[in-house]
Formats: structure tokens, C-alpha cells, sequence
């Protein structure tokens, strides 16, 4: 049995490991405040430039002329996974959930042999799937606080990835991320980001009459507004993120929180035991000396 | 008759305004747009400036924006800029 030093120690450094997770915790919390108000300040304008593609892209007959961030390349062989998660662990399951369904979508594709690139945003996404992919990897960011990052730098991302799509370096590109439901829910989600999907019936969504007037012209405006939208869902999706880590990290140090508590519980109970025993023997050593005069 | 007016930038929501007549520096050309504007959607120049008056023959306020594209329809104008300056 531990001695009586030992297990107060124990029971010391898990109270100052307690006093950690449950700043942690606060801090998240307030993190996930402004994470939240930052996703739903992004939204008005992806709903309204998303509406505006579509509805746009469905009066454009698709051809060879029209932009190849619609049509696409005419192939489906190289499919690029941009996989979007943090820099940072301790957040529970966020970042492994967001690379197991990558990986499990990536294994899906390779069995029907096509060729699958990453293109990962987070270390913690690049470390994971190095482990089984490391030689896919084509180009990865580490994009540091995720609840920090502004429209500029995600600009730069969305102008890269479409440059390269128009060089042909892939056909399709995926894109992974977290989105946020609730505090004790994320979903990893999948979403097509180029060439973009097109909703069948979203020029009546919109409510657009055939009146409108376009200038310079409908394929011109689109070729504008395409990479901007590769841009606009990479940042949503980013935002999701910033969400949702801090949501987990809030679930997972509230459980770390409450572990640190039983264990503090049972080592208490373990120490005063461990005590009372060591006065009973010394009790009855006493009584035994007195019996023995 | 107010126009509904909304600036948005991939940020926030920049500003939701009713005001008279906000110019707008399309790609093509400018154009003013009132209440009752027919239906339209065109690209903006970069870095050119949004005039937007308030009332009728007030100082207009200028804004300076980038990346932009402005749609008109029955429920206003609305602006998407990816960048703006006051």
C-alpha cells in the first residue's frame, strides 16, 4: 500500500490538473462564443453569392467554352481531399472524426481505382493521415488559430487550390470539415468543392424572374464568382471548425474535469483508510506493550 | 419610397440600410439605383467607390470596396464586397 506522502501528493497533482482542465474548459467556452458569432456573421453572404451561382449556372448551358470550375475537367480519376482541421489537439475526438471519414472516403475511391491527393489545412489533420497517406499529401497549411483567421487568408488557400485545378492536377476536390450542430454535437461533413455541384432547381429557389439583366454577361459573371466561391466554403467550412473544436474541447475538458473529481474522490477515501490504519497499529501496539507489563 | 439596401461582406453583415440612391461602379459602366430599379446583377470594378445617398441631394457617403458584385430584385439592392473601406 502507497504510503501516506505519496497519495497526498497524488491527490495534489491531480487537483492542479483539475484547476487546468476547468480553465481550459472556461475558456473554451467563451472562445466558442465568438467562434459561433463569427460562423453566423459569414452566412448572409455564402447564402446569398451561393443562390446567385446557382441560379446563374442553371440558365448557362454547359459546353466546352463555359468556365471549368463548372464544367470540370471531363474526368473523374485524380480526386484531391481537402481535409480542413486545427493545429491543436486536446479537443476530444474533433480532429480524428474529420480524418476518419476522409480516410475511410479515400480508401472507398482507391478500391475503385482512382487516385486520391490530399490537400490538408491543421497539423493535426497532416500528422494523422501521414501515418497511411504520406506520400498523397501534395501541399499542407497550417492555418494557427482557427477562430482568427480572416477572409484574406483564406483567399490565398482558395486562389491556390483553383490555380491548381485549372492546371489539371485534379478532377474533383472534396472538401472535409466538422459542422457544427450544438455544443455536444459536431458532424464531420463532406462537401464537393470543385467543379461546383449545382442544385437542379435553384434558379426557381431564388425566385428569379427571366427579366433580369446581367452585365457584362451570365458566363462572364460566373467566371468571376466561381473561384469566389471556392473561397466562400473554404472559409464556412473554417468556421465550422472554429466552432466546433471549441465545442469539443469544451465537452472534453468538462469530462476531464469531472474525472479529475472521482479520482480526487477516491484517493481521498484511499488516504483516510491508509490513515486510519496506520493508527490502528499503532493502537494496538500500544494496547499489546500496556497487556505485556 | 426608400431603397432597401444591404452591404455584405464575407465577414459580416457590413450594412441594412433604406436610403434613396446608391451608385454603384459596374463593371460596365456606373449606374444609379432607385427604388423600383428593374431586376439586374453585375460585377463591380475594384477598388471603385459606392456612392451612397442618404436622401435626395444629400452628400453622398463614398465607400470604397473590392471584389464586388451587386444584385437588384424586388426586395432591393443587395452589394457583396470582399473588402471595404470607409
Amino acid at each position: 500500500m502507497a504510503s501516506l506522502k505519496a497519495l497526498k501528493m497524488r491527490i495534489n497533482s491531480v487537483k492542479s490538473t483539475q484547476k487546468i482542465t476547468k480553465a481550459m474548459k472556461m475558456v473554451a467556452a467563451a472562445k466558442l462564443r465568438r467562434a459561433t458569432e463569427a460562423a453566423e456573421a459569414s452566412r448572409p453572404y455564402a447564402e446569398r453569392l451561393e443562390a446567385v451561382v446557382s441560379s446563374i449556372a442553371s440558365k448557362v448551358s454547359v459546353g466546352p467554352q463555359s468556365p471549368k470550375l463548372l464544367a470540370g475537367s471531363g474526368k473523374n480519376d485524380v480526386h484531391l481531399f481537402v481535409v480542413a482541421t486545427s493545429d491543436k489537439g486536446l479537443a476530444g475526438a474533433f480532429n480524428t472524426n474529420i480524418v476518419r471519414l476522409a480516410r475511410r472516403q479515400a480508401e472507398a475511391l482507391k478500391a475503385e481505382g482512382k487516385t486520391v491527393k490530399f490537400y490538408t489545412i491543421g497539423k493535426k489533420g497532416r500528422d494523422q493521415l501521414s501515418r497511411t497517406f504520406r506520400s498523397d499529401i501534395i501541399h499542407s497549411i497550417e492555418p494557427g488559430d482557427l477562430g482568427k483567421l480572416s477572409f484574406a487568408d483564406v483567399q490565398n488557400w482558395g486562389e491556390d487550390l483553383t490555380a491548381r485545378f485549372e492546371a489539371g492536377e485534379f478532377d474533383v476536390a472534396h472538401l472535409f470539415f466538422s459542422k457544427f450542430e450544438n455544443v455536444l454535437t459536431q458532424t464531420p461533413t463532406q462537401i464537393q468543392l470543385m467543379p461546383v455541384a449545382v442544385a437542379a432547381d435553384a434558379g426557381d429557389m431564388v425566385g428569379l424572374s427571366a427579366s433580369v439583366e446581367y452585365e457584362p454577361d451570365e458566363e462572364e459573371i460566373l467566371a468571376e464568382l466561381l473561384p469566389r466561391n471556392v473561397t466562400i466554403q473554404l472559409l464556412r467550412a473554417n468556421r465550422e471548425n472554429a466552432a466546433s473544436e471549441q465545442g469539443s474541447k469544451m465537452t472534453a475538458m468538462d469530462n476531464a474535469t469531472r474525472n479529475a473529481g472521482d479520482m480526487i474522490n477516491k484517493l481521498t477515501i484511499q488516504y483516510n483508510r491508509t490513515r486510519q490504519a496506520a493508527i490502528t497499529t499503532e493502537l494496538i501496539e500500544i494496547i499489546a506493550g500496556a497487556e505485556a507489563l | 419610397m426608400p431603397l432597401h439596401f444591404e452591404l455584405v461582406t464575407p465577414e459580416k453583415l457590413y450594412r441594412s440600410d433604406d436610403v434613396y440612391m446608391v451608385v454603384v461602379p459596374g463593371m460596365d459602366g456606373d449606374f444609379g439605383v432607385l427604388e423600383g430599379h428593374s431586376p439586374m446583377m453585375s460585377t463591380l470594378r475594384n477598388d471603385a467607390a459606392l456612392e451612397i445617398y442618404k436622401t435626395q441631394g444629400a452628400t453622398p457617403e463614398r465607400l470604397m470596396i473590392a471584389g464586388g458584385f451587386a444584385e437588384v430584385n424586388a426586395g432591393g439592392l443587395t452589394v457583396l464586397a470582399e473588402r471595404v473601406e470607409a
